[in-house]
């Protein structure tokens, strides 16, 4: 049972650490299956991540910060929105500048609170289910943001494959002209796309300042944003295969900082560049095309207004 | 029934993008003022400080002109990538490979004669910042791998590699554990040239000079110009467009990694952690600000140094945080991007019942083909999603 007793804590580790890159993945996939490319996640999570703290900071509560997470993350995905949709500017380049205003953003109005504790979620036993031997103790000994977590891919399917909104969403993905022939607007779906994507993204930055720490420091995110951006490709837009992606990295993570605490020999700068150099290791394990794995046609495409 | 109707222009508006870079400043600047009102700071006095800070003495205009120099080699290579549609975003990452090359060679041969450390230096950063952007060029020439996540991701592992070098067999026995190298010997450090401004200065010049030549006076460079537009239409032409792709990658890796050499060299006068301060990210943004234009890129090198060492001075004498210029520079970016909408379309009153104006915009003024403004902005962003090949 030695082995048991290793491995179990490492895997419970693994899927707390995948959880705020799983929520930035489906929030990314959710805007990216609407037809807008946002590469601001990493901004937009960072961003919520510091709303999260905040509003849990002087409220006490860390479902107001929750929401507010999403809230500010979502608003810099709309601000995404107004620049590609409104203004038809280059959603790679608008990306690009959201990730540079967003960490700057949380950067500079986080300055005073760097280091300030506040409460947060914590572990809890889920009744039943956290007794099943093996299985409880890798996922049911966790806090309601991870359990919240396990229900979100199923609602992301059921949502773009069973409800009229997430087809029509879909559909401003792969085709607007034929969507607004159909009678639906587009527009207002990317719209939709941009805020509740960010929204999710969000909730992915809260988990790291209200679940994963209970504290602010700079540069909380790290890089996750931009995981989460290639784990939307390597997922080939299908909420299944992202559950798998960003428990990989999860398990990365969880090994390199168990890796750490044994006081391994190899110097930590090393061990840091483990995910990075997976991410792009998982992403030559997706460029082979094929059917089903194509983006959304119309993806990065802006919608030209009188069209 | 009055009403508006959004129309695209026949020609770009000619001097659209010099008021609409004003307009984005202002707006800039007025929603920077915003957020050190939040903060309870003074922002009037805040902006006088950022001018002063930056220009308005002897002492800063040298401040700004050092900083303008590692940011101008980024910008000219990144400008060259994106115009041939080549996200590269990996400048920081290739610039800090490159300081790490050039610390190799001063740490392998310390006693080497300037006449040929120097020399090896500079071969050395351009190598391993060439080698660092063209492992993502390969890959998304090969695989089809989107070259944006890759060079970002290469940016961080190139950071944790310096990292790795200065906090391991490259730190100095002698710095009580702080991570950095021996302070370099006076045949590796780049001098002045004139006052405080040392001969990276002279670097740039030359290699802008060059690069002008090469894409004005060369087939290949003329290829690279006219392949950007439109990838499809330089292959049927038969451009070596996969050619051309790694081209670019490799000059930008070169470039960022001389930046990174000058940094190391000639202002920390050793290699320390403290070398990375985003230079190559605020290369993106003058990059896509300037477009291909060196002179261009010039002006924008020196305004966004200049945003740096002026909100230096606001973290000194209020306090504002150092992550000030980042927002700065986003909301630059961000602004501009919206602003270019007017250049390309335009808002008409409509009245009547059908409202239909056929008056074919503001093609009065004979807009000239050789505008390279028509790069980025309304083109879509498909190849940065597919990896660029069809």
């Amino acid at each position: 049972m030695i082995t048991a007793e290793l491995i179990i804590p490492i895997l419970a580790a693994t899927v707390q650490s995948g959880t705020p890159i799983l929520y930035a993945t489906l929030g990314e996939m959710l805007t990216e299956r609407s037809g807008v490319l946002n590469l601001g996640v990493e901004g937009m999570m960072i961003f919520g991540a510091f709303g999260a703290f905040l509003f849990t900071y002087f409220t006490g509560n860390p479902w107001v910060g929750l929401f507010m997470a999403g809230i500010f993350a979502g608003v810099l995905g709309l601000l995404h929105g107004l620049v590609c949709q409104v203004f038809q500017g280059n959603q790679v380049v608008s990306g690009l500048a959201l990730t540079i205003l967003g960490v700057g953003l949380a950067d500079f109005l986080g300055t005073p609170y760097v280091g300030v504790a506040t409460t947060g979620f914590t572990p809890f036993e889920f009744p039943v289910l956290s007794s099943i031997p093996v299985i409880g103790g890798i996922f049911f000994k966790h806090d309601a943001l991870v359990y919240l977590s396990y229900t979100l891919p199923l609602i992301f399917w059921f949502f773009m494959n069973r409800t009229r909104w997430g087809l029509a969403m879909a559909a401003a993905g792969e085709h607007p002209a034929a969507c607004s022939a159909a009678g639906l607007n587009p527009v207002l779906m990317r719209w939709a796309g941009v805020f509740f994507g960010g929204f999710l993204v969000g909730l992915g930055g809260a988990y790291l300042s209200l679940a994963y720490t209970h504290l602010w420091t700079n540069n909380m995110t790290g890089g996750r944003g931009w995981i989460a951006v290639a784990l939307v490709i390597f997922a080939f837009w299908r909420p299944g295969r992202a559950v798998f992606g960003a428990y990989l990295f999860g398990g990365i993570m969880a090994f390199q900082m168990r890796l750490q605490a044994l006081g391994a020999t190899l110097p930590s700068s090393l061990l840091l560049m483990l995910p990075y150099a997976l991410t792009i290791i998982v992403l030559l394990f997706s460029s082979a095309r094929g059917k089903g794995r194509a983006a959304p046609a119309a993806l990065g495409v802006n919608i030209e207004p009188g069209e | 029934m009055l009403g508006f109707r959004i129309a695209k222009r026949q020609e770009p508006l000619q001097w659209g993008s010099f008021f609409i870079f004003f307009a984005a400043l202002a707006l800039s600047l007025g929603i920077s003022c915003l957020l050190l009102a939040i903060q309870g700071k003074p922002f009037m006095r805040a902006l006088l400080l950022l001018w002063e800070g930056a220009f308005a003495h002897g002492y800063s205009l040298e401040d700004t002109a050092l900083k303008s120099i590692p940011i101008f080699l980024c910008s000219l290579g990144v400008a060259v990538c994106f115009r041939m549609q080549v996200w590269n975003i990996g400048a920081e990452g290739q610039y800090a490979l490159g300081a790490v090359g050039a610390t190799w060679a001063v740490l392998t041969f310390p006693d080497a004669p300037a006449w040929a450390l120097m020399p090896l230096m500079f071969a050395a950063a351009a190598a391993l910042g060439a080698a660092w952007a063209a492992i993502p060029a390969f890959l998304r020439l090969k695989f089809e791998l989107n070259e944006i996540i890759s060079t970002l991701m290469f940016n961080y592992i190139g950071m944790l590699l310096l990292e790795y070098y200065v906090y391991g067999d490259w730190k100095d026995p002698a710095s009580f554990g702080f991570p950095m190298t021996v302070m370099f010997p006076d045949t590796a450090i780049i001098g002045s040239m004139f006052g405080r401004i040392h001969w990276g200065a002279a670097v740039c010049a030359v290699v802008a000079v060059m690069l002008s030549v090469f894409l004005k006076r060369t087939r290949l460079g003329f290829e690279l110009m006219a392949g950007g537009e439109n990838p499809r239409a330089a292959r049927y032409a038969r451009m070596p467009y996969n050619f051309l792709v790694m081209l670019v990658m490799v000059l930008c890796g070169a470039l960022a990694g001389w930046a990174g050499l000058i940094e190391t060299s000639a202002t920390l006068n050793r290699l320390q952690p403290n070398v990375m301060v985003g230079y190559g990210y605020t290369a993106i943004v003058v990059a896509w600000l300037a477009r291909l234009r060196i002179t261009s890129i010039a002006v924008f090198s020196i305004l966004l140094a200049g945003l740096r060492v002026g909100v230096e001075n606001l973290q000194l004498e209020l306090q504002v945080p150092a992550a000030f210029a980042g927002i700065m520079q986003g909301l630059l970016l961000i602004t501009v991007l919206a602003g270019q909408f007017f250049n390309w379309y335009e808002i008409k009153r409509v009245s009547g019942m059908e409202g239909e104006v056929d008056t074919p915009g503001n093609s009065g003024n004979a807009g000239n083909a050789g505008n390279a403004s028509n790069t980025g902005n309304t083109g879509d962003a498909r190849n940065a999603v597919n990896g660029g090949q069809e």
